[in-house]
């Protein structure tokens, strides 16, 4: 039944290219950034996902104010 | 080093906190009203039959209240705490964060004052009309300026991955609002949609998907990596999965539109492309709702006394039910069960009041104490508001699970003859009656919560000292990079860099998605096999359109007949996309709590109209649609824009006859008398015989024409009946090619 929707994309040329396209770029990218995730070092890993709790300055730290 | 002194700035977030709750509570009570109209239908028509509460125009104030104003509100305050604390730097413009604040509610209150009056676009979760969508687009720009001079002037190295969603929050938000919102003004309260049917479709569930990954889940995954592992005190289970999780959600989200329109009269290999991306999502959302759980190991001792922890937990599991289950809602044997039923509901549920809800509550039971500098005034409120809240969230959700399962498998029963169990679509709703009480109760559970938590924390708030300028001090990155890095000179100027490049790349990324998603659909536009039997609407037709689109109906009645044997053999040929060029906005809707009405056109005569909107219960017993007697007011047909709404039709490329706006409003009048003729016939045939001679039917009519319900009864005769009209029979509205 469908092919009664599909015949708008049959009509158009070489639209089988716009899923293909769309998986390599998606692949090529995904690749992309797993290599850049596994190539980064352990040093600045600890350093980044530390920044959220680096704050000695907290001025509210409830503990201080019991 | 250079210290510097600085301080963050505690009042914007304590504002939008304030802002936070009260719109909250606000869009839930909405949200609550609107429930009870579906659970009591007979009480609401008798006592509280008002116009401005009907439910096609309250739903789309909750939704725009809950998503824009409560989850809105909760993002900024997210945002605006934690940005100036991950990058050691006050908020750029002080000036801008007001201006954000002040702005951002100024918007709500046009809304609140604009869609219960049914001034609305009359597209899902973007109904605000045109110069409020301007307002968005100018606060957004000021949230995003104020966010990016910050990052730009901070006093640390590295952007936290938190930041990143923000960022990406920031551009895709505002490429979705601005493609979405191109519409035609026709005056300060009306505007056409610049697309028509099967475009508009595709752009609105672009945009409206997208509205669910960048408004409700990529901010709220920056403030998840943010607020779990402070309140965990410990960093996130692993940065690299983070990295990974960011770029493959923004990735693959953009391209799942289409899931939302599966069997529609959308091409084929759109709706597949949506179905492919939407179960690889599961990956990437998957992956950041462990990091965030496994970010509690060794801590699971904590969550036990610590509140906030509960509801971060609660949320992500939550979060993590609705992407499991919103890919497999996506695969067309599920969607066709589900689609236009109450499982979108509960699925949108769990993560409206699941995910975004608690992960909200978790944040402000955390802020208060810290910037009032003071205990939560009652643990112990805090702990109940937590049951409660999750029971809510049970007692609303499975219901509504049960009703769509229900109603789904009712409209595809057949008997053995090959005819339908249920004919009578009003079988399907009145069977889910239980599940509507249960639902109402769910929400009033939560809403009940969210009231506790309200006095929680103004009471935390009176009795602690509320610090507006956080003292704090940092080195001085800009000045002195040198010493910091320790003879590593080339990153300066990368830092400086990166944070552009970041939004570069992501616009790249997002927009890689869209394009290929849409620019087909666009090319479509010269090759849909236009059907030469479709006809632009009539003057009145499109005057009764308006109205469908004011009262909004679109939120109980779909105009979309899929190619399915059920479909068909309720509602008749399965619509073609073809049947839409001339509908602006397009009207498919995504859920159905009456019957779909794209071929009600000469289904029922125009008696039965009439009277079924003047009370639906004469004429459908058991009916739960609302009474709309405001359309049977004299004189309520207004056709002063008529005129003007031709002429903007025909600038979008509807085909109208050269001269036809001129003669417009006469050829209103002539079709509406010929309706009203057959009302007052009617009308008069139900008087005893000694009084019928004493009527003026002349009179009656010229009463009769100038309602509103008479422009709506054309506009509903007129739905797909125009791939039976002749042909060669061109309509007087229709320009010769």
């Amino acid at each position: 039944m469908l092919r009664f929707i599909s015949h708008n994309l049959t009509s158009i040329d070489g639209v089988a290219i716009f899923p293909i396209l769309s998986l390599l770029i998606f692949t090529t990218f995904f690749a992309f950034v797993i290599t850049y995730v596994m190539r980064m070092r352990k040093a600045h890993i600890d350093e980044i996902s530390n920044i959220p709790l680096d704050d000695e300055d907290d001025h509210t730290d409830i503990m201080k104010f019991k | 080093m250079e210290l510097q002194k600085f301080s963050y700035d505690n009042k914007v977030v304590k504002y939008f906190a304030y802002a936070t709750v009260i719109w909250g509570i606000i869009g839930m009570l909405v949200g609550l009203i609107a429930a009870s109209q579906l659970a009591f239908p007979q009480f609401f028509n008798d006592y509280l039959g008002f116009r401005y509460i009907s439910f096609g125009r309250i739903r789309p104030l909750h939704t725009n209240a809950v998503i824009f104003a409560f989850v809105g509100n909760g993002i900024f305050m997210g945002v605006y705490y934690s940005l100036q604390r991950l990058l050691k730097a006050r908020m750029w413009s002080d000036k801008l964060s007001y201006l954000n604040f002040w702005g951002w509610q100024f918007i709500i209150v046009c809304a609140v004052l604009t869609l219960p009056f049914g001034i609305t676009s009359g597209k899902e979760y973007a109904e605000l009309e045109w110069w409020i969508d301007i307002l968005i687009a100018i606060l957004w720009v000021v949230f995003g300026l104020n966010m990016f001079m910050t990052i730009l002037n901070r006093r640390v190295k590295h952007l936290y991955v938190a930041i990143w969603f923000y960022i990406a929050t920031f551009v895709t938000v505002a490429i979705l609002h601005i493609f979405n919102s191109f519409e035609l003004p026709v005056s300060f309260f009306k505007s056409y949609s610049w697309y028509a049917g099967v475009q508009d479709a595709l752009v609105q569930w672009w945009y409206g998907h997208n509205a669910v990954a960048f408004f409700l889940t990529t901010p709220y995954l920056g403030l998840m990596y943010y607020f779990v592992p402070k309140a965990a005190n410990r960093p996130v289970y692993s940065y690299r999965l983070s990295i990974i999780h960011f770029w493959a959600l923004i990735f693959i989200y953009i391209w799942a539109g289409p899931h939302h329109l599966l069997y529609t009269s959308l091409p084929d290999w759109a709706q597949s492309l949506g179905v492919a991306f939407s179960i690889m999502l599961i990956a990437p959302s998957w992956g950041g709702m462990l990091n965030g759980l496994l970010t509690l190991r060794g801590a699971w001792d904590r969550v036990r006394d610590d509140v906030m922890l509960k509801f971060m937990v609660v949320a992500l599991t939550c979060y993590g039910m609705a992407t499991f289950e919103g890919p497999m809602l996506s695969l067309k044997n599920v969607n066709m069960i589900s689609h236009f039923t109450d499982w979108t509901i509960a699925h949108v549920h769990i993560g409206g009041l699941g995910w975004n809800g608690m992960m909200t509550f978790g944040m402000l039971y955390w802020l208060f104490p810290k910037m009032f500098r003071v205990k939560l005034y009652s643990k112990k409120l805090a702990n109940q508001h937590f049951w409660i809240a999750t029971l809510g969230i049970i007692l609303y959700a499975i219901p509504m699970y049960i009703a769509g399962f229900v109603q789904g498998l009712m409209w595809q029963d057949f008997k053995p003859d090959g005819t339908l169990e249920n004919p009578e679509f009003l079988e399907t709703v009145t069977a889910l009656a239980p599940y509507y009480i249960l639902r109402t109760i769910g929400g009033l559970l939560f809403i009940i919560g969210a009231v506790m938590m309200f006095y929680n924390l103004i009471k935390t708030a009176k009795q602690g000292n509320f610090l507006a300028n956080e003292p704090a001090e940092a080195p001085n990155l800009r000045i002195s990079p040198e010493k910091v890095t320790a003879g590593k000179h080339y990153w300066h100027r990368a830092i400086e860099k990166r944070p552009v490049r970041m939004m570069l790349i992501s616009i790249l990324v997002v927009a890689i998605g869209g394009l290929v998603e849409i620019i087909p659909t666009m090319v479509v536009k010269s090759n849909i096999k236009t059907i030469d039997s479709v006809q632009p609407y009539t003057a009145l037709e499109l005057e009764g359109r308006d109205i469908y689109i004011r009262e909004g109906c679109y939120n109980c009645h779909s105009q979309m007949v899929r190619p399915l044997r059920f479909e068909t053999t309720r509602y008749g040929e399965y619509s073609k996309s073809g049947e839409f060029v001339y509908d602006h906005p397009f009207q498919w809707g995504s859920k159905r709590t009456g019957p779909d009405l794209a071929r009600e056109g000469g289904k029922r005569d125009n008696v039965w109209h009439y009277r079924h909107m003047l009370d639906p219960k004469t004429v459908s017993q058991g009916s739960i649609m609302p009474a709309y007697p405001w359309m049977f007011e004299k004189n309520s047909l207004d056709l002063s824009l008529t005129k003007r709404k031709i002429e903007a039709m025909r600038t979008l490329g509807v085909p109208y006859k050269k001269g036809y706006e001129n003669i417009a409003k006469q050829e209103a009048l002539k079709q509406a008398e010929s309706i009203a003729e057959l009302i007052v016939e009617y009308q008069v045939s139900k008087l005893p015989k000694k009084e019928q001679a004493k009527v003026n039917k002349n009179l009656k009519v010229q009463e009769v024409k100038m309602q509103e319900v008479v422009a709506l009864i054309a506009y509903l005769q007129r739905l797909g009946v125009d791939i039976n009209r002749d042909e060669k029979a061109k309509p007087a509205q229709t320009a010769e090619k």
